[in-house]
């Protein structure tokens, strides 16, 4: 296994065994670049361009922009779950290899797939809806533990929002209609997982943001008085790109991948899902609940890159647009 | 505003006993009746409300970045006070039905404030839980893709019925009451007024088969409102319940918020009866006896809720997860101790000594008690809510919580609501059931009088 290769290198650019995720990579127009993530958020320089936009032009440019898959193509077929080879719709899941994670310790940086989260979804301050938690371990010290949106299988949030604004989808994933929720946060007491955020109010996000076209899929622009978390970034992956979090990995240590299909990537290797669970003795968070969560852990505190789990504390993650956004206000958690 | 001069006039030709025309005079009094020590509780209580309006206006503007509610402490000050004010509902006529199906005829006289009390404690918790979202005018949503899986949903239901089946209840049995003042009042009040009671008085003239009907229905009514304010309140506890939260999973929740409700429910109808008796001269009919009752009432429904305490927190007590003793350590020793030890000594302990003892057992004793049991109610709803969100579900530093001025504005704002509703009830409609308390005081005087009842005449 390699560790702290260039971003580059997370590219999958044909894969042998079609798992989907590399077909549409890079035929977006959103070229990685070295040193970031795939879905760059907009520079200085491009914000003229975003003057000059007719709005027939948008959909051009967005990606440039780095809003990606967030503006509908003309023949936008979003509402369709992604299929597999043998045409049976996608399970999306996760694995996460706490060996590898060491919270981005090494690189002397925050948490670089929360950070590539962020500017990917263009998440409000203070959402991180992938976050680092660092957990004690029970003979001392710590591990730090990535935590996305579990995307339950039997989701809590699912059974207790009353518009049914937060929805299962048929590939697994649980979704929210920000223009149906009605912002009762009652699925925010239902999370067991501490993965819902509401916008409490009107959120600091790129001006750019404005220009998406909402969909529940990558939910920009944010809206005010709903709630947000973890998408599993089903708008890139349909583009066939790997998710933001998975893509920004120094270490690697996300997989990402199909349960129906049973193949998991982490943009370097394929394994087989199911065998890679069984071989690495994954577990899932408070499995005792029963909300059957699709994001599996591999144990361990980042030993395969050198982590010592006494080395506590990981750097505060950064948003970058915080002094952009006019009349915009942040808050704690 | 009826500003009749006050005189006793008899009304001539009913053939009503002197006893009968007494109690008429007593509830019609109030309608007639506005001094200035009311005009000034209204206009303080409207500008509580203008306030909390104005307080909520930020909230409209700013979202509800504007209170001290978080993502990790998402509820607060609103969802605690809409879960009080439905726990008050069931003041009346949960209290108001038992006792009538159960025959007690005592309940006559307070039966009516009791229901009062249900209908507009219900509004006003109703509207709590609309100032707490996020998005209030996509309420409609929940009509047109409501979701029959989420508790909430059930929520909107139950409380929809219950409040519908209330004004029922307490409409239905005031017909011949408001066909008194129908009678009584033509011409001495405006006649938007008189016309509120000669429409709802729905062509009440007091024969038979009207008579008939009437006690049939209020008795189905009694009946079915039962399992109605029952189902309410244990829905309401089901909004915390079904979470997987450590302090709210609980089978007990659904039982223990419904005593709740009714101990809460119970101290609201002392206290109110103790004011609306003293303001309008009722001390005739609402006696000492219906204090003491009702004290009897308060201590049992104290037991009860001593006895929950007591099953769910040993039980969790005795598993002791991790989670169950971070919520413990903070509700008995660290954060949220000098709350539950108020509700605990002040809420459950003291009311049940009050009642106890003869001495203190009197309309004073009680209201006091009552008062003490409201504070309390309110405060364990509170820490139900926030000391429930507090443990840390993923290992964070547990977040903190302090309601800003714009929710204590807002919930001002909701008891002043409150207070008001139920001040212009008692001021526009017959806070006594005049006429069963005729048919009751018929019946008594038929009777042969007992010899203790031929000493007392
Ligand atoms: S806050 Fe929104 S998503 Fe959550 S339960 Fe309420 S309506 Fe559903
Ligand atoms: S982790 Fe939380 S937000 Fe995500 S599906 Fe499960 S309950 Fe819902």
């Amino acid at each position: 296994m390699q560790f702290n290769r260039r971003r580059s290198n997370h590219r999958v650019e044909s894969h042998p065994v079609g798992l989907g995720l590399a077909d549409g990579l890079g035929s977006e127009g959103s070229t990685p670049t070295s040193d970031g993530p795939t879905a760059v958020p907009v520079s200085v320089s491009r914000r003229n361009v975003l003057k000059k936009l007719g709005a027939g032009g948008l959909a051009v440019a967005a990606p440039a922009l780095g809003l990606g898959a967030m503006v509908k193509p003309e023949n936008a077929q979003e509402d369709r779950p992604a299929l597999g080879p043998r045409g049976r719709v996608r399970q999306w899941g996760m694995i996460i290899d706490l060996r590898r994670c060491d919270g981005c310790q090494s690189q002397g940086t925050p948490p670089q797939c929360t950070l590539a989260c962020i500017e990917g979804h263009l998440a409000p301050e203070p959402m991180e809806w992938i976050e680092i938690y660092e957990n004690e371990m029970s003979g001392g010290g710590t591990q730090f533990l990535p935590t996305p949106c579990q995307q339950c299988e039997n989701p809590p949030c699912v059974n207790v929002c009353p518009v049914a604004a937060t929805y299962s989808q048929p590939d697994g994933i649980v979704a929210i209609d920000q223009e149906r929720c009605i912002g009762c946060r009652l699925c925010m007491a239902a999370c067991p997982y501490d993965r819902r955020f509401f916008n409490w109010g009107t959120a600091p996000v790129p001006p750019e943001a404005l220009l998406a076209d909402y969909s529940p899929a990558h939910q920009v622009p944010a809206k005010r008085g709903t709630v947000m978390k973890c998408d599993f970034c089903t708008d890139l992956v349909r583009a066939g790109s790997l998710p933001q979090c998975v893509q920004a990995c120094p270490q690697d240590a996300i997989y990402y991948g199909d349960l129906e299909e049973d193949i998991a990537t982490n943009g370097v290797e394929v394994v087989g899902f199911q065998d890679y669970l069984t071989r690495n003795n994954t577990y899932r968070l408070k499995e005792d609940l029963g909300t059957r969560p699709r994001v599996h852990y591999i144990p361990g505190h980042g030993e395969d890159v050198g982590r010592d789990p006494e080395s506590t504390g990981r750097l505060p993650t950064e948003w970058p647009w915080a002094d952009r956004a006019k009349g915009a206000v942040t808050w704690e958690r | 505003m009826g500003e009749v001069t006050e005189s006793p006039k008899v009304h001539p030709g009913t053939g009503e006993s002197a006893w009968d025309d007494r109690l008429d005079e007593h509830v019609i009094a109030p309608v007639k009746r506005a001094g200035r020590g009311y005009v000034l509780w209204l206009v303080g209580l409207s500008a509580m409300i203008v306030w909390g309006v104005f307080a909520y206006s930020t909230q409209v503007r700013d979202g509800l970045y504007v209170t001290g509610m978080r993502d990790r402490i998402s509820w607060g000050l609103y969802i605690s006070s809409f879960v009080f004010f439905i726990g008050i509902s069931h003041a009346g006529t949960l209290i108001s039905a038992i006792l009538r199906v159960s025959n007690a005829s005592w309940r006559t006289p307070i039966t009516r404030i009791a229901e009062s009390i249900t209908v507009v404690a219900l509004v006003t918790g109703g509207l709590m839980v609309i100032v707490d979202m996020g998005k209030p005018l996509r309420l409609y949503q929940m009509f047109i893709n409501g979701n029959w899986q989420s508790p909430l949903m059930w929520d909107m239901f139950a409380i929809t019925i219950y409040l519908t089946a209330s004004v029922t209840y307490l409409l239905v049995p005031m017909v011949p009451d408001l066909a008194l003042f129908r009678d009584r009042l033509d011409g001495r009040v405006p006649r938007f007024q008189w016309w509120i009671y000669a429409v709802f008085s729905f062509g009440w003239r007091g024969n038979t088969a009207q008579k008939k009907s009437l006690t049939k229905s209020i008795s189905l009514l009694a009946v079915l409102i039962i399992p109605i304010a029952v189902s309410v309140h244990t829905v309401v506890s089901w909004i915390f319940a079904m979470t997987l939260r450590v302090s709210w999973n609980s089978t007990i929740f659904g039982f223990f918020f419904v005593t709740g409700a009714i101990f809460s429910g119970i101290a609201a109808l002392i206290l109110v009866l103790a004011v609306v008796r003293r303001r309008f001269h009722l001390q005739e009919y609402i006696t000492s006896v219906h204090f003491e009752y009702l004290g009897y009432l308060l201590l049992t429904a104290a037991m009860v809720m001593l006895y929950s305490n007591a099953s769910e927190y040993i039980t969790k007590g005795f598993h002791a997860s991790e989670d169950d003793l971070f919520a413990f350590r903070e509700l008995f020793l660290t954060e949220f101790a000098p709350l539950y030890w108020f509700y605990f000594f002040g809420g459950l302990v003291f009311p049940i000594l009050i009642v106890a003892f003869k001495r203190t057992r009197n309309v004073i004793g009680l209201s006091i008690a009552s008062a003490f049991v409201l504070v309390a109610m309110f405060i364990e709803r509170y820490f139900i809510v926030v000391a429930g969100l507090r443990v840390p579900l993923m290992p964070y530093e547990p977040a903190s919580y302090a309601p800003t001025w714009v929710e204590w504005s807002v919930f001002g704002a909701g008891l002043a609501l409150f207070l008001l509703l139920l001040t212009l009830f008692t001021k526009f409609f017959p806070v006594l059931a005049v006429w069963e308390m005729k048919e009751e005081h018929e019946a008594r005087m038929a009777r042969v009088p007992t010899e203790h009842e031929a000493v007392e005449q």
